[in-house]
């Protein structure tokens, strides 16, 4: 793999060159069937930072997280992943960079004729680089990250909505990558175990540095992720108001017929005088 | 009903029969690469070979007595009934044992294959997959290639072998006939030729039923109903391959072993 632009090189150690942004969109542009979803769109996740991506259905939200994992390909443009283009890659090589990436599909897409321990387990297992012994103990670990310790017998179809997107979180997880996309987590879900979502989400943010895509309907949940900070000695996430020193790494971006409308921090979106990012905030 | 133009038809058809064989290549090749998956291919072998085990016995069984009572009733026009066990083998070696248990098990596990693969297509299972690091043509593809061509082959000497106990009881039971006669003569018939036919055929029939359940299941779109389609193509497909596919090999072969 070569790299095309001086700024960016591969395989930086955490902390080395915080500046390296972990995922550029270059005018990326794709259609279905001579319908255009994206638009020539470009932005960056930095290091470390959350970006919630809002736009209403079919604004291409679930498109822009499988375009970052190569899962599917854009007809122009490019996009780099911890310095790598996967818009170049072939299918062999992106396995390697997929592994130190994390996705919670909107769906969960769990594997149903696996059980939960197993689902959560997939990775580790894969990779069979790590003994049974320790795989049980990281299993239980991400479960109870999720609280979830008492499912690892049972089968995503003896699971709940909102078990399921918590089991898709804890596989996303088990082995802490760098980057986490997060499709639609709260979806459908109700308030209270959105909340409990979020804290994990918060959590994953502020306790490990993880940097993630975060694509949401609800604009509530976006604002409580940049209002609250972790405490790890607690256990709970806590109003900013009670720290006002402390920075949260929050950004946002709005979808709109195809092109990025707005991408920016909380202060921004609060001053935009754009009418439907208006309407969309009230 | 949508109008679709002959070119785009043909277009839609030539891509289809290219990324068909981009996934039948690929599956030979990932066979081969790392890694391998030998847990998932001993459970497919096992849902494969003996889950169709019933349905092969019955088969091959009633297919073998029901070709001797037709045949011992021409035959006997002839005069010549000694020939019967001949007959019997012959045909079931060389064409009904492997044909038949090829669609037998192209009904059961082509379908399975494509319902099974469609359905974790449509639930973004495979795309899952994918972003987990995992190759689905290794981790899914590969091991049903595999144990389907190893399993039909045994499949097919069982279906073969019941054939001519099938011929054998009603040869005698039905018949009156001698069975060691039918046996003797049922042996002897075989040559290298026959049996090499016999056994060629369900390696490639294997494979046919195996590469086209994956593909119909991994092109399926449109939700449940895209699996259903998906699941009635492949069996529709691999079947109506298996018998296109057996004409030639049989031609090929015939003329390869100079058969008159
Ligand atoms: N595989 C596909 N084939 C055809 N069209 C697709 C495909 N994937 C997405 N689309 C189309 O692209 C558009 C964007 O889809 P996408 O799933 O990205 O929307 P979204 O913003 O995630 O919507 P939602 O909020 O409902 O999840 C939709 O109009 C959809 O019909
Ligand atoms: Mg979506």
């Amino acid at each position: 793999m070569s790299t095309p632009t001086s700024t960016i090189s591969p395989r930086i150690p955490i902390g080395v060159e915080p500046a390296t942004p972990i995922i550029i969109f270059q005018e990326v542009s794709i259609s279905f069937d001579q319908k255009p979803v994206l638009r020539e769109i470009s932005f960056q996740l930095e290091r470390g930072e959350t970006k919630a991506i809002f736009g209403v259905a079919g604004a291409g939200k679930s498109t822009i997280l499988k375009l970052a994992l190569g899962l599917m390909k854009p007809d122009s443009g490019r996009i780099l992943v911890l310095g790598e283009d996967v818009t170049a890659m072939k299918e062999e090589d992106l396995f390697e960079l997929r592994r130190k990436v994390g996705m919670v599909f909107q769906e969960s897409a769990l594997f149903d004729s696996l059980n939960v321990r197993d689902n959560v387990a997939f990775r580790l297992i894969e990779e069979g680089q790590t003994p049974p012994e320790e795989i049980e103990q990281r299993v239980r670990e991400a479960l109870s990250f999720v609280e979830l310790q008492n499912t690892v017998d049972l089968f995503p179809s003896e699971l709940s909505g909102g078990m399921r997107r918590r089991v898709a979180i804890a596989r996303a997880i088990i082995t802490h990558p760098e980057v986490i996309l997060y499709d639609s987590p709260t979806g459908g879900l109700d308030p209270v175990t959105s909340t409990t979502i979020i804290e994990l989400i918060v959590k994953q943010r502020d306790v490990y540095g993880t940097s993630s895509l975060l694509v949401t309907h609800r604009l509530q949940d976006a604002f409580m992720m940049a209002s609250h900070y972790f405490d790890k000695e607690s256990g709970h996430m806590w109003p900013i108001k009670d720290d006002p020193k402390r920075k949260i790494p929050m950004k946002f971006l709005i979808l709109r017929d195809g092109k990025i409308i707005f991408d920016g921090d909380v202060q921004e979106l609060e001053k935009c005088k754009d009418e439907y990012i208006e309407e969309y905030i009230s | 009903m949508e109008l679709i133009s002959p070119t785009d038809f043909a277009k839609g058809k030539i891509e289809s029969l290219q990324e068909y064989s981009a996934l039948a290549g690929n599956s030979i090749v990932s066979l081969f690469g790392r890694p391998r998956y030998f847990a998932d291919m001993i459970q497919q072998a096992d849902l494969i070979g003996f889950g169709s085990l019933p349905i092969v016995v019955l088969t091959g069984f009633f297919t073998g007595a029901v070709l001797t009572l037709n045949s011992a009733n021409s035959l006997e026009r002839f005069g010549s009934l000694s020939l019967l066990g001949q007959l019997v083998s012959v045909g079931m070696v060389r064409e009904l044992g492997p044909v038949l248990t090829g669609l037998m098990v192209a009904g059961r596990n082509s379908s399975g294959m494509a319902s099974e693969l469609g359905s974790m297509i449509v639930t973004e299972q495979i795309d899952a997959m994918r972003a987990l690091g995992t190759d689905p043509m290794k981790k899914l593809v590969a091991p049903r290639v595999a144990s389907t061509v190893i399993m039909l082959f045994f499949l097919t000497i069982i279906s073969d072998l019941l054939g001519l106990v099938g011929g054998s009881a009603v040869a005698s039971l039905l018949l009156g006939l001698d069975y060691r006669q039918y046996w003797s003569s049922a042996w002897q018939i075989l040559k290298f030729q026959d049996v090499f036919m016999g056994l060629l055929k369900p390696l490639v029939f294997g494979f046919i039923i195996s590469t086209i359940g994956c593909y119909y299941g991994l092109s399926a779109k449109g939700g449940t109903q895209g699996v259903g389609r998906a699941t009635t193509q492949a069996v529709v497909a691999s079947s109506v391959i298996i018998l296109l596919v057996d004409f030639f090999i049989t031609k090929f072969l015939m003329a390869m072993f100079g058969y008159s």
